[in-house]
């Protein structure tokens, strides 16, 4: 084929404009958000978290997650400290509705915030058997809902617990890390709803994030560290008893 | 005398299988997302779709657009770091869907075969339509009880009473006015706090 030079005029700047966008890898639609720009993980500061339920509420309602599942749930861990391998761990109804009234005593209490570890080398992605659910070019694991079959394969590979299997639409379903708000510049709906501020959205890609500064000074930890799964929800002050 | 004699069963065989291979790129080309591929092993356009979802929570920034006043007021008190849909809720609200038509069969068959995804009803938002969609005005009794109710799992600095013996009775809004709950604050007329 002979290329004139009023072609190579045109598709020039064509190619020029589709490579720039295969780099920037814009998603559609959020077309001010670069995708390489960012890699997102969650901060989730245990100390400060009262139980009250609101980021459970909070995400149920962003997300139209139906009854009795859950995206992210609190529990409540109540440890002797003669044994810490066998903690007493509730979580009414993922902790929705709040926790009942602890009586001090002499064991202690604290609550933990659950949700998806958002992995960078996450076990749920490697096993699905169609690639309906990935880890996005800015770090959030995904689930591309027209395309996954439901077979739950990544339901039982998840290390933590985070995924299930919608029981209207018959595909996996998980947290997003509110994808849809977080590229529109928005925090998650769990984060918005939080009261104390124990959980913080966190762009590790971002130098400015005060998450550099918290890493550096606090004593932090990942749920699970021996499964290597790469997990980016950051918990400040874990206690050991936790799983 | 020829090679290619007696190798006319093998040209047929081959020529099946480039047809076999045209054919599969043919049924591939139609079957795989345009955008399978384009970032890794995926549908690229998910990514998209996924960010395309309305949000809920429109953030405290939207609502600081127009109730600066309690805005000006949260910021002074112990409430400031609280988020004003926290307390009242996300501002889009799903209105409820207008009756459905009735499905023909096929619809049903794709319906019970799992093939269609439920449709969800549309989400208005208090910002763009105040006067019919309204955020929670929240009972106090409840509300601040959520948070404040005296318990020994949460953490020794958080303000914490004991609902059966504070003052029960008159809700926790008749003292404390919720923006700025601080028994410092100025107290109106009725004797809550402004």
């Amino acid at each position: 084929m002979k290329l004139s030079r009023r072609h190579m005029l045109i598709l020039l700047p064509a190619a020029a404009v589709a490579w720039e966008s295969v780099l920037a890898g814009t998603p559609e639609d959020a077309p001010n958000y670069k995708i390489s720009d960012h890699w997102w993980g969650m901060l989730i500061d245990v100390p400060k978290c009262i139980g009250c339920g609101n980021c459970v509420r909070a995400c149920q309602t962003e997300n139209d997650v139906p009854d009795g599942y859950f995206r992210t749930w609190v529990e409540r861990y109540h440890v002797s400290d003669e044994n810490m391998t066998e903690p007493e761990v509730i979580s009414p109804d993922g902790g929705k509705e709040g926790f009942p009234v602890a009586q001090q005593d002499e064991k202690k209490y604290f609550f933990v915030p659950k949700m998806c570890n958002h992995c960078a080398d996450s076990p749920c992605t490697q096993v699905c058997p169609v690639g309906a659910t990935f880890i996005s070019p800015d770090g959030v694991v995904l689930v591309d809902q027209k395309y996954c079959l439901g077979c739950a394969y990544c339901v039982q590979a998840c290390p933590y617990g985070c995924r299930y299997i919608h029981p209207q639409k018959k595909v996996a379903d998980k947290c997003t890390l509110c994808y849809h708000r977080i590229t529109k510049g928005l925090t998650t709906a769990c984060c918005e709803a939080c009261p104390t501020g124990a959980r913080q959205l966190a762009d590790l890609k971002n130098p400015n994030d005060p998450i550099h500064a918290f890493l550096k000074t606090h004593s932090v930890q990942v749920l699970k560290p021996q499964m290597a799964t790469g997990a980016k929800a950051f918990y400040n002050d874990l206690d050991g008893s936790v799983r | 005398m020829s090679v290619f004699k007696d190798a006319g069963h093998l040209f047929r065989f081959a020529g099946l299988f480039v047809l076999a291979f045209l054919i599969f790129l043919v049924v591939r080309h139609y079957v795989v997302p345009k955008s399978f591929g384009q970032y890794g092993h995926y549908r690229g356009a998910a990514i998209g779709e996924i960010a395309a979802r309305p949000a809920r929570f429109a953030g405290h920034e939207t609502c600081e657009g127009c109730h600066s006043d309690v805005a000006d007021k949260k910021k002074a008190g112990k409430h400031a770091h609280v988020n004003c849909e926290a307390c009242h809720g996300a501002i889009f609200q799903r209105v409820p869907a207008p009756a459905a038509p009735a499905e023909n069969l096929y619809q049903r068959l794709l319906t019970f075969a799992g093939l269609r995804l439920p449709t969800d009803p549309p989400i208005l938002s208090h910002a763009d339509d105040p006067m019919s969609v309204k955020p929670v005005l929240p009972d106090t009794a409840v509300l601040c009880a959520q948070c404040h109710t005296a318990s020994a799992a949460k953490p020794k600095g958080f303000p914490q009473v004991d609902p059966a013996s504070h003052y029960p009775g008159p809700p926790c809004g008749s003292c404390h006015q919720p923006h700025n709950p601080g028994m410092d604050a100025p107290k109106t007329a009725a004797g809550g706090v402004k």
